[in-house]
This record gives structure tokens, sequence and C-alpha cells, in this order.
């Protein structure tokens, strides 16, 4: 579904991606962690081209992301921000019928009824006429994931969706995408949340540098670490006191 | 100037007066809508991904920006003639005042188009939209909100500058005042009352763009 090959990329002369390779099987979970700086939330950008990498191959649906295959391949990839990026002048169903609406070019009616089946199975079905500000950090996300999934997507980018949350927030919007993980969504997430890792995701990707430090079952990279770098992580991350 | 004669005389030269707001009112709105239709047009050109349409538009804001308004009104009404080209009075006004006005009508939709979010831009990238979708769907809506109030500054200021028109024997309020006062020898209680009209023409203008400011950020 997603697949990166030898992906390189420098801002101004400094690497913050240096081949980076691994791929996304349809149908599946993977969460990409590893510290603040490793080019993770970078990689989520050059797959849906916010970003341009400099070398190597990105295929969405075998399809090489390129500046002219970009409008197509966005059409077939959402994406979940970490500040949410609701728009503040649109109110929560507003939000969602936009891409539909203006993008797709579907009705205004059928998007409607769409956008409030999404709002219900994000349990905001009383929030469809409220604008981003009356809605706290957790609703606006679910908002959010609501409105990734009002486009159809083929697989779905979560760039640290819970990572602007307040911690008792976290778990409402990891329910929604654990949800989304049963119904067979295709994900890529990065995402500071170990145990969502190691309970939702079929591979886990450790990054730090620009570099895949291991890749392989939550078991394995999260449990059973190879790499001394993955487990200094984990140990600080695990007992942070 | 007692009190008494001046409002004696006050009622005699209103009739005149309020027909010279009446074309002021007339010539402000026409070369407002001029200057905000050519302004938004400069605007999106700066925003362009097309570098030699954002030169085009600096070229042409920082020409006009740096001639005074009087030079372009005269330009337009006494050069253009000499080409062929004969404009009413009204007209040549209103062109002259709404291409000088453009610049700064510009200078307020860039300031506002500036202020949106870039995550908002990418956002709208991100659900598959084109440029021209993102300005009119996120970045327009938006940085309308923002520039409203130097649109408001800018309206007023072209209310005023507007008598500049009288230069070109359009018959606004200052040009009605001074061929009343040259007539009646009457300066004090004329241009008392151009000025009490003018800033009477320009409550309401505030008071619109302030109720417009509250009504877009209840949303």
């Amino acid at each position: 579904m997603i697949a990166l090959t030898g992906v390189r990329k420098s801002f101004r002369g400094r690497p913050v991606l240096r081949d980076v390779s691994f791929t996304v099987e349809a149908g599946t979970v993977v969460c990409l962690i590893g510290p603040s700086g490793a080019g993770k939330s970078t990689v989520l950008r050059c797959v849906n081209g916010l970003e341009h990498h400099d070398a190597g191959v990105i295929k969405v649906s075998g399809r090489e992301v390129t500046t002219e295959s970009l409008p197509t391949i966005r059409r077939e990839l959402a994406m979940v921000f970490q500040k949410f990026n609701l728009l503040p002048h649109r109110t929560a169903l507003g939000n969602i019928i936009e891409g539909p609406v203006h993008v797709l070019g579907r009705s205004e009616a059928e998007s409607r009824r769409e956008a409030l089946n999404l709002l219900e199975r994000v349990g905001l079905t009383n929030k469809a006429d409220e604008y981003p500000h009356q809605l706290s950090g957790g609703e606006q996300q679910r908002v959010g994931i609501a409105r990734a999934l009002a486009m159809r997507p083929k697989a779905i980018l979560f760039d640290e969706p819970t990572s602007a949350l307040d911690p008792e927030r976290v778990r409402e919007v990891l329910q929604v995408m654990r949800d989304l993980a049963e119904e067979g969504m295709t994900m890529l997430v990065v995402t500071h949340e170990m145990n969502f890792a190691r309970e939702v995701a079929d591979r886990v990707v450790f990054m730090d540098g620009g570099a895949i430090v291991e890749a392989g079952s939550p078991g394995q990279v999260l449990g059973d670490p190879v790499a001394q770098r993955t487990r200094e992580f984990l140990d600080r991350v695990l007992h942070p006191i | 100037m007692s009190a008494d004669s001046f409002f004696h005389e006050a009622v005699l030269f209103m009739p005149v007066l309020l027909k010279g707001l009446g074309m002021t009112v007339l010539l402000t709105l026409a070369a407002l809508a001029t200057s905000v239709v050519v302004g938004l047009g400069w605007a999106l050109m700066g925003a362009s991904r097309f570098a030699p349409l954002r030169a085009g538009s600096a070229i042409v804001i920082n020409f006009i920006r740096g001639i005074p308004i009087i030079v372009q009104l005269f330009y337009v009404y006494f050069v253009l003639p000499e080409l062929g080209i004969n404009l009413e009075p009204f007209v040549a006004g209103v062109i002259g005042l709404g291409l000088a006005y453009s610049v700064y009508q510009a200078e307020n939709f860039r300031g506002g188009f500036k202020s949106v979010d870039r995550s908002l831009v990418e956002t709208g990238q991100s659900l598959g939209m084109s440029d021209w979708l993102i300005m009119r769907r996120i970045i327009f809506p938006l940085g309308i909100r923002v520039a409203l109030p130097s649109f408001g500054n800018t309206t007023v200021m072209l209310l005023k500058d507007s008598s500049i028109a009288s230069t070109i024997t359009i018959a606004e309020l200052t040009r009605a005042g001074q061929l009343l006062a040259i007539s009646t020898f009457k300066n004090g209680t004329v241009y008392t009352l151009v000025a009490l009209l003018y800033l009477i023409a320009s409550l309401p203008l505030a008071r619109t763009v302030r109720v417009l400011e509250r009504r877009l950020s209840q949303q």
C-alpha cells in the first residue's frame, strides 16, 4: 500500500532522512516511534507530498509520489494532525464535508448524511454544529479523524495524534483509532503511545537521527529490542523517573 | 460669525452641500468597489506560486504608491485625452481614485492572507485541494477577517481623499463648498459645514466595519 525505498532528505544541508525504507501493507497498522527530531513526522509528510524528498522512491498503491501524481495520491491518503488543524471558520460538520464536497465533488446532502454517521462513529453526534473553539482537544481530534474518514481514504497518516491532548483525553482518541484498526484500515501512525503501539500495531519501526534503527513486530521491537539505542529509548520512555 | 447667522446661512447652503455630499458618497462607493476588485487582483498575483506574477504585483504596487493621488487623477483626466481616451470627470475620478487605492487594498488583503496559519494550508493540501481552492475556501475567508479593520481605515481615508476629485471638476462636497465660498465669501460657515458633513459621512462607515468584524469573529 505504502512503500518507501532509500528515501533521503536534507534541510539546508542537514540530513533529516538517511536511506529510509519500509512498507505498510494494506490493512495493517505501522507505528513509527523514536525520539523527537528522529524524522518520523518528516517521513509522513513526504508520503503525502507536504515535503519533497531529495532521493529514493515513495509509492502509494503502486504509484510513485511525484508532483504530477500528488493530486491523485492525496485523494487516497488522509492525514490526521497533531494540532488537529480544523478549519476555525467551519463547524464540525462543515470541516468533515469540506473535502468530499469541494475536492471529490460529491453532493452536499449525501456528504452531510455521511458526516453525521461519521460523527456518530466517533461519539460526537451532538457536536455537529459546534465550531472548533467550542470543542475540547479530544473532540477536535475525533472530528479530525472523521474528516479523514469522509474522504474514504485507502490509508490514513496519523502525525502524533494524541501529543497535544490532555492526558485524560488521550484515551478517547486512541479508542477511535483502535476501532479503525480492527475494521482493517491501513494506518501509518507516528506516536509516543507505546501501549497503543504494542496492542494495535502490526509492525513497529524505531527511528533515530533520520534513520531506521530497527523494525519488526511490536513484541520484538518493544519487548526484546536488538539495538542498544532502541533499548535506551524505551527505557527512558517507559521509566521516565 | 454669530450662532444666529451661522444657522441662517447653514439653512441656505445646505441643499447645495448635500448635493455635493451625495456625489462624494457615490464617488467613494464606486472608487471603493474598483479599488477592492483591482486590489484583490494585485494581492492574488502577489500570492501566486508563479514568480513573474509576484514580481508584477510588487512593481505595480510600488509604482502606484509612489505617485501622489492628485497627479494620478490629472494623468487620467488631462493626459489620457491626448492619447485619444476621453473620460467623463466622474469616470476619470473613479478610475484614478480606484487605482490609487487599489494598492492599499492589496496590502490589506496581503496582510490578511499572510496571517493565515501555514498548517491550515497544509490541511487543504492533504485534503487534495488545488492552490485556487485553498485560496477560495481557506486563505480568503480567514484572511478577510484579519484584514477587515485596516479595510475600514482605508475606506475612511478614501472618503476624505475623494475631495481631491474636486480638482478635476467633479461637483462633490469640497468642490460645492469651494464654489459656495467663492460666491458668498462665507468661508467660515461653508467650510465648517463641509467638515461636519465629511465627519458625519465617515461615522457610519466605521460603524459598519465594526459590526461586520463582530459578526465574523463570532464564527
